[in-house]
């Protein structure tokens, strides 16, 4: 099961495939925010290899979760920081894997309640099966097929790493 | 009826009996110990074999509850609840609705237990008018009518110059005043003893001298007027001091416990506990020994249940807001053996507690296994337990501290006047 | 050790907020920690965030008080619960049956949470005996026993001050006898791991055996400000100037009110706190409230993020979560 991914080399395609697309749609000067807290890690690479003059921002979606009432507060929530107003901004959102689809749902339903920016790309790691949503990402570092029960899940901040488990 | 026990051991410390003898009940009567008398032939044999066979227990304070809080308990409910644990006579304070301060109320007492044959029935009448504190009570009418005391039951009587009085009129009338001491201002709506549970659990406290204040104040009072003067359940160890002092001066004072309070401390309370909401309330650890010293040294003569069965609402509130009282009586006496079991009381101090000395403090002629006298007996096996369970508890209050306790002996059982009037199953 | 069995639920998260007696350090800092994050959401434009979406909150109010009932009020706002503001009168609940019948009520109505204040000493804890198992129930005061979310809107603002309990000296003043903040202040204080909490009152307006939970006792007001870093008054209610407790509000204010000069007994970064309304003149002087080392209204501000913590972690609790387990 364990594929050898390049996390660094998929960070570098990401990147040049972010500058092309905000090129392409002319989405000058974008404004970068990552999901806590694989999404954050990823998107602080991203970040600093594109050189974006603003601060990144970080998004905590605890208080957004659809699964609130049964799984209760997630036990490590650190305060989203958005930096700049993102009103009227175009926004990279960026996570480590794409999954259901509502993780991104929740991120987009909190950035709404900090502004209305004028457009969001997403940006994944993984893209993986499963989804449940309507969404799909913009850019993204590696499509994988998972079956039901299996789990891809980053660890980091440093090394950054991707891990493939079993569940349940 | 003609009743032979078989095979027990007699136990009676008050007269120094204690030995393997058969005992004969003919009537209402005790008429032979070890030996048959001629002439008699039994209807019933009890086989009394491994178990001991005390006097009837007689309980110094229990409510039954009418008239007037009937939705509580009735004479049926808790006197039969009184009989497995072997009681067969009780004292009942007068603060019941309306209050025992007049011969009607008596009557009516003295009626309901002639209908339910289970206990001697022994009122205390109101010592002041509705138990008000304010006018004298007609003692001398309540007596006459059958009152074997008087007490202001918890009510106080705060103007000294009444209770002066109240003391002097029934030594008048020779009636012993049972006497609960507590200091109204110093309780100060106190819910629980000050100490570091009420402080911790932010009640409102009671402190050691509500007691021994208002005690202070009634021993003078004895002392002046000489009245026989019984103090109801003592709650501190202090209190016991001064019991102690009033009876090294021979004044003329006995004293009793609550047996919550030998059992039980403030800690109990714990989560807000309503069943262990007393009054006199659970004190300190220290004071719970003080008053098992006070038993020891002769000190404390007599304990009772201070029965007072609730119904579910008077316990379910916020703490401040529930009802003082437990729910006890049918649980007297194994709590009592439990306390010899943990070595605190020696057996043959603890009978005479529920025995012989409560007799003594009422003036009765009971309270003894002795030939002529009335056969009010209690059966007691000492090697099987009594569990007291929610569910199998005999009071209609169900407010008993001691939920899932399990204690030492157990009653098989217990004869009033020559009739047997409970029987373990 | 009270209130403990009866807060956690069996993976040992909060059910109900009673008393902050007995709860471990790591779940006091985990409500500070969620506090935090709670803190950012009333300075985004939009003030609110969908987590309680649906439930149903009732404050449930037996002894008035406008301005708990707002913090509660504006919290679960901001959580974007439905609440519903209950003042009961004490007199139309003196016997039980009312109050359960009260409580019956509310949940056939299918609220998920009690706020409960009330004038009688385990109240709060009363109630969350009573109720069906998926309510949980928040003590907002209970006669003289706990107030949990003020002890813990208090230590938030101590922490954000002073970042680490370890050496902290707190200084406590005032009526601790009637009061409950101060009850639920030492349990936070003493299990956050402060060096010292000390309480300054006259006998009058100390409980007996205080000692046992953690505190030394001062009579005089520069000997227990002696080098604190953190001032806590309390409250001092008029009525008990009028019975054997005190002579005289000036009097009291005398020798135990903090004035300027007092404070100067205290560290010299030491800050002010009082958990309101205050009584200028009586418990502290206008001056000291006014100043700079006082932090009297952040207090207020940090009370909505505390409750909203707290309001949040008893409503959403994992029936499977691993990873809350220490």
């Amino acid at each position: 099961m364990s594929e050898q991914i390049n996390i660094d080399e998929l960070l570098t395609e990401m990147a040049s495939s972010i500058k092309e697309h905000t090129g392409r749609s002319g989405h000058e000067d974008p404004l970068m925010i990552g999901i806590k807290r694989g999404g954050a890690w990823i998107a602080k690479q991203l970040h600093e290899q594109l050189g974006y003059s603003d601060p990144l921002g970080e998004l905590n979606i605890a208080f957004y979760r659809d699964d609130f009432s049964t799984l209760g507060m997630h036990p490590e929530v650190s305060p989203s920081q958005l930096p700049v107003d993102i009103k009227n901004r175009h926004i990279i959102l960026v996570d480590d894997v794409l999954y259901t689809g509502r993780t991104i749902r929740a991120a987009m339903n909190e950035i709404f309640d900090y502004g209305r920016p004028k457009s969001i790309s997403l940006a994944v790691l993984i893209d993986r099966s499963g989804r449940e949503l309507p969404i799909q990402a913009d850019i993204i570092g590696k499509t994988i097929i998972l079956n039901e029960g299996e789990h891809a899940k980053l660890s980091g901040p440093e090394p950054l790493a991707l891990e493939i488990k079993q569940t349940g | 009826m003609n009743i032979h026990i078989k095979g027990g051991r007699l136990f009676d410390p008050t007269n120094k009996l204690d030995a393997k003898q058969d005992l004969f009940i003919a009537d209402d009567k005790i008429v032979g110990i070890k030996k048959k008398p001629g002439g008699f032939d039994s209807d019933v044999e009890i086989d009394a074999k491994d178990k001991i066979v005390i006097p009837g227990l007689i309980d110094l304070c229990a409510r039954l509850r009418e008239p007037g809080f009937e939705y509580k308990a009735t004479f049926e409910t808790e006197c039969y609840a009184a009989n497995s644990s072997g009681i067969t006579s009780i004292c009942c304070p007068p603060d019941t609705k309306p209050v025992i301060d007049t011969t009607a109320v008596v009557d009516l007492i003295q009626q309901r237990a002639s209908e339910t044959k289970r206990t001697n029935v022994f009122p205390l009448g109101a010592l002041t008018l509705g138990l008000q504190g304010e006018q004298l009570a007609e003692m001398n009418t309540l007596k006459q009518a059958g009152c074997i005391g008087v007490s202001n039951a918890l009510a106080p009587i705060e103007n000294t110059e009444v209770l002066r009085r109240a003391f002097e009129y029934a030594r008048s009338c020779d009636l012993t005043v049972f006497f609960y001491a507590e200091d109204t201002s110093l309780r100060n709506n106190g819910v629980a003893h000050e100490g570091q549970l009420s402080t911790r659990l932010g009640l409102p406290p009671i402190p050691e001298t509500a007691e021994t204040v208002a005690l202070s104040r009634a021993l003078l009072l004895v002392e002046q007027t000489n009245v026989k003067t019984h103090f109801c359940r003592l709650s501190t160890a202090r209190g016991v001091k001064l019991i102690q002092e009033a009876q090294a001066k021979d004044l003329p004072v006995t004293a009793d416990v609550a047996i919550c309070n030998l059992h039980l401390t403030e800690m109990d309370i714990a989560d807000y506990n309503s069943d262990c909401h007393l009054q006199p309330p659970l004190r300190s650890e220290r004071d719970r020994q003080g008053l098992i010293n006070g038993i020891n040294d002769g000190v404390i003569t007599a304990v009772c249940s201070d029965h007072q069965p609730h119904d579910v609402d008077a316990k379910s509130a916020p703490f401040s807001l529930t009802e003082p009282g437990a729910s006890t009586i049918e649980h007297l006496l194994p709590l009592l053996l439990h306390l010899v079991d943990r070595k605190e009381i020696k057996l043959e101090k603890a009978i005479p507690l529920l025995t012989s000395q409560p007799a003594n403090i009422l003036g009765i002629d009971k309270g003894r296994i002795e030939i002529d006298k009335d056969a009010d007996i209690c059966i007691v096996d000492l090697d099987k337990s009594t569990n007291v369970e929610q569910d199998n508890l005999h009071s209609a209050g169900k407010n008993s501290p001691f939920k899932g306790w399990e204690l030492p002996g157990q009653v098989s059982h217990t004869i009033l006047n020559g009739e047997v009037v409970f029987t373990r199953e | 050790m009270t209130g403990n069995t009866i807060q956690l639920d069996n993976n040992g998260n909060l059910k109900h907020f009673l008393t902050t007696e007995g709860l471990s350090q790591s779940l006091l800092q985990k409500i500070l920690d969620h506090a935090e994050s709670f803190a950012t959401v009333g300075d985004r434009p939009v003030k609110k965030v969908p987590l309680l979406r649906g439930k149903t909150i009732a404050n449930l109010f037996f002894e008035p008080s406008t301005r708990t009932r707002t913090t509660f009020e504006l919290a679960a706002k901001r959580l974007s619960a439905d609440i519903l503001n209950l003042n009961i009168s004490t007199s139309a609940t003196s016997k039980g049956e009312s109050l359960s019948d009260t409580l019956q009520t509310l949940e056939a109505m299918h609220c998920d949470m009690f706020v409960v204040r009330h004038a009688n000493s385990g109240a709060a804890h009363y109630i969350a005996t009573q109720v069906a198992p998926h309510i949980s129930v928040i003590n907002a005061g209970d006669g003289r026993h706990a107030h949990p979310t003020q002890a813990m809107l208090d230590m938030f603002t101590i922490r954000r001050h002073k970042k680490e309990f370890e050496n902290l000296r707190v200084a406590i003043v005032g009526d601790v006898l009637h009061s409950r903040v101060a009850r639920s202040e030492i349990h936070a204080l003493n299990t956050l791991g402060v060096l010292e909490t000390r309480i300054v009152a006259p006998h009058t307006l100390i409980p007996k055996e205080v000692e046992s939970l953690g505190v030394h006792v001062h009579h005089d007001m520069d000997e227990g400000l002696e080098g604190v870093d953190v001032v806590m008054m309390l409250r001092l209610q008029r009525e008990r100037m009028r019975g054997a407790l005190l002579p005289s509000e000036f009097e009291y204010f005398q020798r135990y009110g903090l004035t300027g000069k007092r404070l100067e007994k205290a560290k010299p970064d030491a800050i002010v706190m009082h958990p309101g309304p205050i009584n200028r003149g009586v418990e502290i002087d206008s001056s000291v409230a006014d100043s700079e080392r006082s932090v009297i209204l952040q207090q207020v501000s940090h009370g909505i993020a505390v409750r909203m913590a707290v309001m949040a972690m008893t409503m959403g609790r994992s029936g499977d979560d691993m990873e809350e387990n220490e």
